[in-house]
């Protein structure tokens, strides 16, 4: 064995003190390329936690994402990321993500799995049927034209057009309850 | 900021802040929460900028600031009322920039009735309403339409004076009126302005607003500074030196705030003595200056743009209200202004009516105004789990959030829930808000059982931002679109599929219904193109109804093209350029190094690609800058137009010089120095003559649960119209110089952490994230550990009247004693980032927290607090509850502790 290949040596005879360049380099490292390199596109993307609004670069290869990095082109973040946005590969495809809808019944101790189309279904014939019951003409004799039977609550993390039709929904709805974070 | 400037967005953006001479960050602790903006802080402190941060706590960004400042959580107004007496005190305001571009100059009528001279409350106090009537505090001779907050005050008695039955103003449904809540501190606004108001330039009129401001501030001494917060007099008087050295033509201080100023009972008027002290030393609108809120959501800003929020539609527009808005014309009447961008009112309505009922929307038809379901009071998501647990809200869709654990008394939250029909979480894990009724706090105290509830539960997976398209609006006003990388798996869905095929499902069971309630959604234009192989709508295509088309679908380029007669839809007017030539404006990404620092060609900024706003402000009245090192924008004589680095936020042909012909209305109305263009006169408001509910000046008010009476205003310790809530699981505490308050003798504030993201929903379930802060902890020093016995790395219980959580200690010289009404006072800090679920598990600080709300935006106060606190775990099952009872009576609490709104020692 050549002694004079190993790594620590390499790093005190080769100008790399700090042991973090071509003194730690193997057969094997030296041709590891980055994530990337390897991607088959790149996405111009947006980090979804705090409204820094820091860009970023989302990597994709063989239609799954494989990395996300800051974007340096953002006049905003200049490629920086913080712990959060750095995280957003594992927010993204971490293992804590469901993928299937989830139905607890009335009463019910656990869930139940249920298909995506029948809660759909579920849930329309909830709102009609919960909007009729509480569905109200007037109050102190002024028409007032709404349901104080639905509520809803959420929209800081979400996108500007989903606001929009949610509220664009929930108001032809006759809804008022509408809330999000900013109240919070 | 709405009701100061006229709109209720950060006047700046985070680049800018390198331009400043001097930073004050308070109520934000941005180094840890905002950690790739404050790049842009350290940048202007390479600079030369000296960096000042005032928050109880000493964080990362006190670690690299020239002075930290500690101060008692709750008393900023008295912090900052202070600085605003010293710089008047002083002669130390932006004489010019005052007189030129705020109302300063303008008189009050001489109904207005002052704190000092009523005992610490303002005029037109109904105590028993608990309400504010606010017509005696406008302008002589005149009735100002607010830009934004509570617009339609005054409408009542404007349309009664129309119908010839002067004085309804007091009439019954009053209550339900003030509190309609049209107030948000995000607003975008302005409304009728007589074409002339009374104005003393000399500013010597007692009555003008500069010399009302004088008077109110002046018992804002440092000593009064020194009692209240807790800071000693040469610290403050330095801080007051450093802002007002580097404030003037020369040079500008900068402002940034977070939630530390908003959640409390009197957040609103928090940011309000930041407005008056920036319009006074000259910082708005100029770069380097400004006040920069700091949110904590992707698109918090967007969802108060285009609002999920109950009492406004798109653009800042007012929901309308049953008892005044019967009709288009009333809201208009009620809702528009004479003068300023606000009186376009009508074109922006009837064009969001046009884009989301089309054809159907016609003149005759008031463009449908009538299928807008109309508010008869506030109906706040606080008031909303009230009306769940008293059986009168039976539907509930959770999206993106975690009131379980996230909203303040997370208890009610819970128990809300748990009274619902049917209930809708759509996360991307099991978060609490989704499992409360399996594994909930109230299970194991055994006060819920799951067998009991008869709440059904839906979980629906959600999408992730790699797998949508679509826009977020960042904290300084900008758009920013994404990409969609990939499609996302298994049943998971963006919101925009969930809620336009749950609308073409309602439709569709719906369809040939001939009751007139069914109409709006049978009407409702809700044809989207779809595409990829699970339907996604096209988000283009919604941005595209947003941004609005002409007569002929052509986009439109400039909310200036909206027109009331139905010929132009716009879903949301502020955001109208956006997609300008048919090109989605937001997915713009020229690189910043390729650009100027104000990175125009980056995304697009409301309104109008405008990135730092009142910008007039940056010239003087002549139109030349204030001095070369500052100027921004500016009148090119040679060019006849407003040039400069930014897009101005102005007329650009009209001249420093203009003076509109009698009898304009809406922008023609404005002259040549009306820098502040949605406002109803013009200028800025130091004074708020109409749009708030507690007053048109801050006032220092406590905290509903303060250890300390108010100095300030010895008979008025609390807002006395905040909004408070006599429950059985929200009881407050005793008033300081009550029996009992002792028993609750320290000061909690919560606060965020960087690893983590508001209730944990999208940090708590990662590995990375959660090692890095895997626990619930308290920070308390070292003084209030040996006084408590409680350990470092051990357990302490925290105890308020709602609630009881334990928390890992911290003991650390981070949290330092204040001396506070000569005694040494304790505070506790809490992130609020846990719950039970997740990888990293802990008591959620909201179990602490009580409803006690800002009047106008119907914020929670969970930034001061009261508690108590030992050491060791909290107890287990039924004895949790035992003990928080335990501490109510022995508090002698009871359903009308702290419930006055005068008064109150």
């Amino acid at each position: 064995m050549n002694i004079g290949k190993w790594p620590a040596l390499r790093q005190l005879t080769t100008n790399d003190p700090s042991g973090r360049g071509a003194a730690v380099k193997s057969a094997r490292t030296e041709h590891l390329t980055p994530r990337t390199v390897q991607a088959d596109s790149i996405a111009k993307s947006v980090c979804p936690y705090c409204a820094v609004g820091c860009g970023q670069n989302v990597f994709v290869r063989d239609k799954k994402v494989v990395h996300i990095e800051g974007d340096p082109d953002s006049p905003v973040s200049r490629g920086r990321l913080c712990p959060k946005g750095s995280a957003s590969l594992q927010l993204t495809t971490g293992d804590a993500r469901l993928y299937e809808v989830l139905y607890r019944r009335p009463h019910g101790t656990d869930w139940e799995a249920m298909d995506l189309d029948t809660a759909m279904d579920m849930v329309a014939d909830r709102v009609i049927k919960t909007r009729r019951e509480h569905w109200q003409w007037d109050q102190d004799g002024k028409r007032v034209r709404r349901t104080m039977g639905i509520a809803s609550l959420g929209g800081a993390t979400l996108d500007n057009e989903e606001n929009y039709l949610m509220k664009k929904l929930y108001t032809a709805m006759g809804a008022i309850q509408i809330e999000n974070q900013a109240r919070i | 900021m709405g009701t100061s400037f006229g709109r209720g967005g950060a006047t700046t953006f985070q680049q800018d802040l390198q331009n400043a001479d001097c930073i004050l960050i308070e109520g934000s602790n941005m180094a840890e929460c905002h950690p790739v903006g404050f790049q842009w802080v350290m940048e202007a402190k390479a600079r030369g900028a000296t960096l000042i941060h005032v928050d109880p706590r000493y964080t990362r960004t006190s670690a690299v600031a020239d002075m930290h400042v500690p101060i008692r959580a709750g008393s900023d107004i008295a912090f900052l009322g202070g600085i605003v007496n010293y710089v008047i005190g002083h002669d130390a305001y932006f004489h010019d920039y005052v007189v030129a571009f705020t109302n300063a100059p303008t008189i009050v009528s001489g109904d207005f009735v002052d704190t000092e001279d009523l005992d610490g409350v303002f005029s037109g106090l109904d105590a028993e309403q608990r309400s504010y009537d606010p017509s005696s505090w406008q302008y002589e001779g005149a009735t100002v339409q607010a830009s934004s907050g509570q617009r339609e005050q005054e409408p009542d008695t404007r349309v009664a004076e129309q119908q010839g039955s002067p004085g309804s103003h007091s009439g019954e449904h009053q209550p339900s009126v003030s509190g309609s809540g049209r107030g948000t501190t995000h607003g975008s606004g302005g409304a009728p302005v007589p074409s002339s108001v009374e104005r003393d330039e000399t500013l010597q009129h007692p009555r003008c607003v500069f010399q009302i401001v004088k008077r109110h501030f002046s018992r804002y001494t440092p000593e009064m500074v020194e009692e209240i917060c807790g800071i000693p007099q040469d610290l403050f008087l330095e801080v007051c030196r450093t802002v007002a050295e580097n404030s003037g033509r020369e040079r500008t201080t900068a402002l940034a705030y977070a939630v530390g100023w908003t959640q409390h009972t009197v957040g609103a008027q928090y940011i309000r003595t930041a407005a008056i002290l920036q319009l006074l030393l000259g910082n708005i609108g100029r770069p380097g200056g400004g006040i920069l809120a700091l949110r904590g959501h992707a698109s918090i800003q967007g969802s108060t743009d285009i609002p999920t929020l109950y009492n406004l539609l798109p653009g800042y527009i007012p929901m309308p209200h049953a008892h005044r808005d019967e009709d288009l014309d009333m809201f208009i009447e009620g809702a528009s202004t004479a003068k300023g961008y606000w009186g376009g009112m009508r074109s922006y309505l009837v064009s969001l009516l046009k884009a989301w009922w089309g054809p159907h929307a016609t003149e005759a038809n008031d463009y449908c105004f009538d299928y807008l379901p109309r508010l008869t009071g506030s109906h706040g998501t606080y008031e909303t789990v009230m009306a769940q647990m008293d059986g009168g809200c039976k539907g509930y869709f959770v999206v993106g959030e975690n009131p379980a654990v996230g909203s303040a008394n997370a208890k009610m939250q819970r128990l809300g829930m748990a009274n619902l029909d049917w209930l809708v979480v759509r996360d991307f894990s099991l978060i609490e808000s989704a499992t409360w009724w399996k594994d909930g706090p109230e299970i194991e105290t055994g006060e819920l059982a799951t067998e009991d509830i008869g709440t059904e539960v839906f979980f629906f997976p959600a999408a992730a931002h790699t797998e949508k398209n679509g826009s977020f609006t960042n904290t300084q006003r900008m758009l920013q679109w994404h990409h969609a990388a990939v499609e996302p798996g298994g049943d998971a869905r963006s919101d925009l599929w969930f809620y336009y095929h749950l609308g073409r499902r309602i439709r569709q069971k719906l369809a040939g219904s001939t009751d007139e309630m069914d109409r709006p959604l049978l009407e409702l234009q809700w044809d989207y193109p779809t595409e990829g192989s699970v339907t996604e709508p096209s988000a283009d295509a919604v941005l595209a109804e947003i941004n609005g088309w002409d007569a002929e679908g052509r986009p439109l380029t400039s909310y200036e093209q909206l027109d009331e007669d139905g010929s132009t839809a716009c879903g949301c007017w502020i955001y109208c350029g956006v997609y300008a030539t048919g090109v989605n404006q937001a997915s713009r990404r020229k690189p910043g190094r390729e650009q100027s620092w104000v990175a125009p060609e980056w995304g697009w900024a409301w309104p109008a690609n405008r990135r730092i706003i009142y910008n007039r402000a940056s010239a003087d009245r002549d139109g030349k800058p204030w001095s070369e090192r500052k100027a921004y924008v500016w009148w090119d004589e040679d060019e006849a137009k407003w040039v400069g680095h930014d897009v101005p936020d102005f007329d650009p042909a009209k001249s420093p010089w203009h003076r509109p012909p009698a009898g304009a209305t809406g922008a023609q109305a404005l002259a040549g120095d009306d820098a502040f263009v949605m406002q109803g006169d013009g200028k800025a408001w130091l004074y708020v003559p109409a749009g708030l509910t507690d007053g048109p000046l801050p006032a220092h008010y406590e905290a509903q649960d303060s250890p300390f009476p108010n100095l300030l205003y010895p008979h008025q310790q609390r807002n006395p119209v905040r909004q408070v809530f006599s429950r059985r699981h929200n009881r407050y505490h005793p008033n300081p110089s009550q029996p009992g308050s002792d028993v609750f003798p320290y000061v909690l504030t919560t606060y965020r952490l960087t690893e983590h993201h508001t209730a944990g929903g999208m940090s708590r379930w990662l590995a990375y994230l959660s090692e890095l802060q895997p626990e619930m902890f308290c920070e308390v020093s070292p003084e209030l550990a040996a006084e408590r016995g409680l350990e470092h790395n051990g357990w302490a219980t925290v105890i308020t009247a709602r609630g009881a959580i334990e928390a890992r200690v911290l003991v650390t010289d981070r949290m330092r004693p204040l001396t506070v009404q000569g005694r040494v006072l304790h505070q506790i800090g809490l992130p609020y980032h846990w719950g039970p679920n997740g990888y990293a598990r802990g008591d959620a600080a909201n179990e602490l927290a009580g409803l006690s709300l800002d009047p106008n935006c119907h914020i929670q106060e969970v930034k001061a607090m009261t508690g108590d606190i030992r050491p060791g775990r909290r107890p287990r099952g039924a004895a949790r509850v035992e003990l928080v009872e335990e501490y109510i009576r022995r508090a002698g609490i009871t359903a009308d502790t702290g419930m006055e709104a005068r008064g109150g020692r």
